[in-house]
């Protein structure tokens, strides 16, 4: 049983129903009962053309469905209506799929919830596993969803950036539970990749593969390890030729984004074999235009760091200065200059005041750990 | 997309304005007290935002171990704690804006006199996933 294949179809056969005339709340419902009932199926009997197995299981589920509903004669007349046949590439269907499931009247959990399922395949379950939420929960978040996006039109072009920021939702959620939602952000934002031609898409892209390939470095025995100390190799250097090749095609594009600039940060820590040999001074050039781009304090802040890196911690304690201290890992930024400049008393006292307003275990933990380094 | 817990004390909260003890109550107040707190619960289930939601008993004991081979020592319960709690509610909500709306809405429970109770709930993050992009 081939889950990735039957997951792989899911956007396209759902594309097909769609068009066929099947509402699209409608056309999900029928199309995860086709996924249970393929699951049974295909192990003791493959289907030879499993596209067209799923697209007939589907629509069948579709109908079953409409007959038994209460509107029957108002769905009737659309069933009955002669499915437009036209030329419409896999694509096409795949794309809109993606823009209508990240629809920007969608709050982020339920544009992210219902990718997952619409085009990712996954069944709520697995979504409900992945989120730490009951399934009835989940299942209400998609139904709603569904809901919100009824009366957008299926053609209608969609917003890319709005999208991007769901696929990277998903991929920053990390590895918890069943489902390797890294691994599906990077599978959904390939198949995106191959549907629309859109340099920000290949900066996304790369960005996730560059990550991705230091995934087996960043913790040991569970604890968070910093960039500077990780195991360079056990990097994965064929994902980092990939992510580096991507990024560069995109920039000679000349369109830069917000992605592909952090792409380019990730491009250039990976680039380096030691954390000694890290370009310190272009990764601060490159913090320079994506600070251009968003304005976000979030990116002074790890401009601080990199101004620390390659200017020495005093100058970077001076960027920090002119920052807010009640960012997010401003203390725990705040602590590692001050390290560096030799004030170990006032890193101690300030990684204890950054592990105090940690949002997540493994970055209290490590920052705890931090602080008791210095403190022994 | 963040999990809060919202507590709700026994003792140990600050005074609520409408603050009079529950079996001063008529039945029908109980009854509407109740209800709101079930259509709550069932307003975030529908909503997708509804994690779990639990009451705790009035009692409880202290435990800790006490060496090896020894059983646990156990005291209390202490009539004098401060802080007893009462039970909770697990929310996921996509901003902590909206946790602290859905917190003032539970706390808006009518009390004496059908009147809202004005009820202090400790609001609590939990912590979440390690983000995988950092720098």
């Amino acid at each position: 049983m081939d889950e990735a294949l039957l997951r792989s179809l899911t956007p396209a056969v759902l594309g097909i129903l769609v068009r066929r005339g099947a509402d699209f709340a409608a056309a999900e419902d029928a199309l995860q009962d086709a996924l249970v009932e393929a699951v049974k199926a295909w192990p003791d009997d493959p289907p030879r053309d499993p596209k067209g197995w799923l697209v007939t299981a589907a629509w069948r589920k579709f109908l079953d469905a409409t007959r038994s509903d209460t509107a029957r004669r108002r769905r009737e007349d659309v069933v009955n209506a002669e499915p437009e046949r036209g030329p419409s590439p896999d694509t096409d269907d795949t794309l809109q799929l993606y823009f209508l499931c990240a629809h920007p009247s969608l709050t982020p959990s339920s544009a992210v919830a219902l990718t997952l399922r619409a085009v990712g395949g996954l069944t709520t379950k697995q979504i409900a596993q992945a989120y730490l939420v009951p399934e009835a929960t989940m299942a209400q978040r998609i139904s709603r969803a569904k809901k919100t996006v009824g009366d957008v039109r299926f053609d209608q072009p969609g917003d890319v950036a709005t999208l991007l920021r769901v696929l990277y939702l998903v991929f920053n959620e990390g590895y918890s539970g069943d489902v390797d939602l890294a691994a599906e952000a990077i599978r959904l934002t390939r198949r995106l990749a191959t549907a629309i031609d859109h340099p920000e898409v290949s900066g996304l892209l790369a960005l996730m593969l560059l990550h991705h390939a230091r995934r087996a470095s960043r913790t040991r025995d569970g604890a968070l390890v910093p960039l500077a100390e990780q195991d360079r190799g056990q990097w994965d250097t064929r994902l980092i030729a990939e992510g580096v090749e991507i990024l560069q095609a995109a920039l000679a594009r000349d369109r830069l984004g917000e992605f592909q600039a952090q792409a380019a940060i990730a491009a250039l820590h990976a680039d380096a074999f030691v954390a000694e040999e890290t370009d310190w001074v272009q990764i601060v050039e490159w913090y320079d235009e994506l600070l251009a781009l968003t304005g976000s304090p979030v990116v002074r802040l790890n401009r601080a760091v990199a101004v620390g890196e390659a200017d020495g911690p005093r100058a970077g304690l001076k960027a920090l200065a002119e920052l807010d201290e009640s960012l997010p890992r401003y203390s725990a930024v705040a602590a590692y200059l001050h390290e560096r400049d030799g004030d170990l008393r006032t890193a101690a006292r300030l990684y204890v005041e950054a592990a105090g307003k940690a949002s997540n275990l493994a970055e209290r933990d490590y920052l705890t750990r931090q602080a008791a380094r210095l403190n022994n | 997309m963040a999990k809060y817990l919202l507590l709700k004390h026994y003792r140990g909260a600050p005074e609520p304005v409408n603050n009079v003890p529950m079996d001063q109550w008529s039945q029908d107040e109980i009854t509407a007290h109740i209800k709101y707190m079930n259509d709550f619960a069932d307003k975030l289930k529908e909503t997708g935002e509804f994690v779990d939601g639990q009451a705790l008993e009035q009692t409880g004991t202290w435990v800790r171990y006490d060496g090896e081979g020894r059983p646990p020592v156990t005291d209390g319960p202490f009539a004098e704690t401060k802080d007893l709690i009462a039970g909770w509610m697990v929310i996921d909500t996509d901003s902590y804006e909206r946790a602290l709306e859905l917190a003032g809405e539970l706390s808006a429970a009518p009390g004496k006199d059908g009147r809202p109770i004005h009820e202090w709930l400790e609001i609590r993050p939990f912590y979440g996933n390690a983000p995988t992009i950092t720098e």
